[in-house]
């Protein structure tokens, strides 16, 4: 027998009142990481000891623009996310809990936008 | 928290160190480590967008002896986070939990990571011309 309401089961939200967004949020970054890491790692390697001109036109493709703000969304969202959870492991006064999730959310989408525009900006022809 | 006497189970210390425990620590303890740099890319993004005088300060800072040391570390810890997150993921549709396969995937992680690392550098000295 279940005391669970039907209201509840089908919302399927559990005690936390948000289900499983985080974790398939996780998961779902994680999956869209693997092959921009990769590229991102290939890209590197022919970049090493490049010159401002050679970024420039490695930006300069749409294609790697493009491939370089994904993997800045799904980077920073996956950081977010996971310096969530090891803040709320770890970190027990509860007010401390708090201000770090959300300076890390902050974080997050400040840095992450300042890098999107950063990749804009010389993709656009800086 | 108000009761500080109450009895405590053992720690995590009191337990021998496994393959599973020390990747699953390992784990998060990358994970922590790019998200810090995470920070580097963006100063390394800014920079190549504010000019080639901030982009050259840059990537002398990248390419000094401690640049090099750091990005080594990152390198490392972006291969092992990507192994070992793909061995999560196998998890997460509910394969791979025998304990021989685990034992396995784990040091497939490590090596992979390890592997990936050496070649990485490699490859990047040999695309400057330095091999």
């Amino acid at each position: 027998m279940s005391l669970r309401t039907p209201l509840g089961r089908v919302r399927g939200l559990g005690s936390a009142k948000e289900g499983t967004a985080h974790w398939w949020a996780q998961r779902l970054t994680a999956i869209a990481l693997v092959p921009l890491v990769i590229w991102f790692a290939v890209s590197l390697i022919m970049l090493t000891g490049a010159d401002h001109e050679a970024v420039t036109a490695w930006l300069g493709d749409p294609a790697a623009a493009v491939f370089m703000l994904l993997l800045i969304l799904a980077g920073f969202h996956h950081a977010q996310l996971g310096m969530q959870v090891v803040i709320e492991d770890y970190v027990h006064a509860e007010w401390l809990k708090i201000a770090l999730v959300t300076a890390v959310k902050f974080a997050a989408v400040a840095l992450g936008i300042g890098a999107a525009f950063s990749v804009l900006k010389l993709a656009l022809g800086g | 928290m108000s009761n500080r006497d109450r009895p405590l189970s053992p720690h995590l210390q009191v337990y021998r160190p496994q393959i599973t425990s020390v990747l699953s620590i390992a784990h998060r303890a990358t994970g922590v480590v790019l998200a810090a740099g995470l920070i580097l890319l963006l100063w390394w993004l800014a920079a190549a967008a504010s000019g080639p005088d901030a982009f050259g300060a840059a990537q002398d800072a990248a390419g000094s002896f401690l640049g090099r040391l750091f990005l080594f570390g990152w390198t490392f810890a972006l291969f092992y986070h990507l192994c070992n997150g793909i061995r999560h993921l196998f998890w997460d549709i509910g394969r791979g939990f025998e304990l021989g396969t685990v034992a396995l995937t784990g040091w497939l992680a490590v090596v992979g990571a390890a592997a990936l690392t050496g070649l990485s550098w490699v490859l990047a000295y040999a695309a400057m011309g330095a091999l």
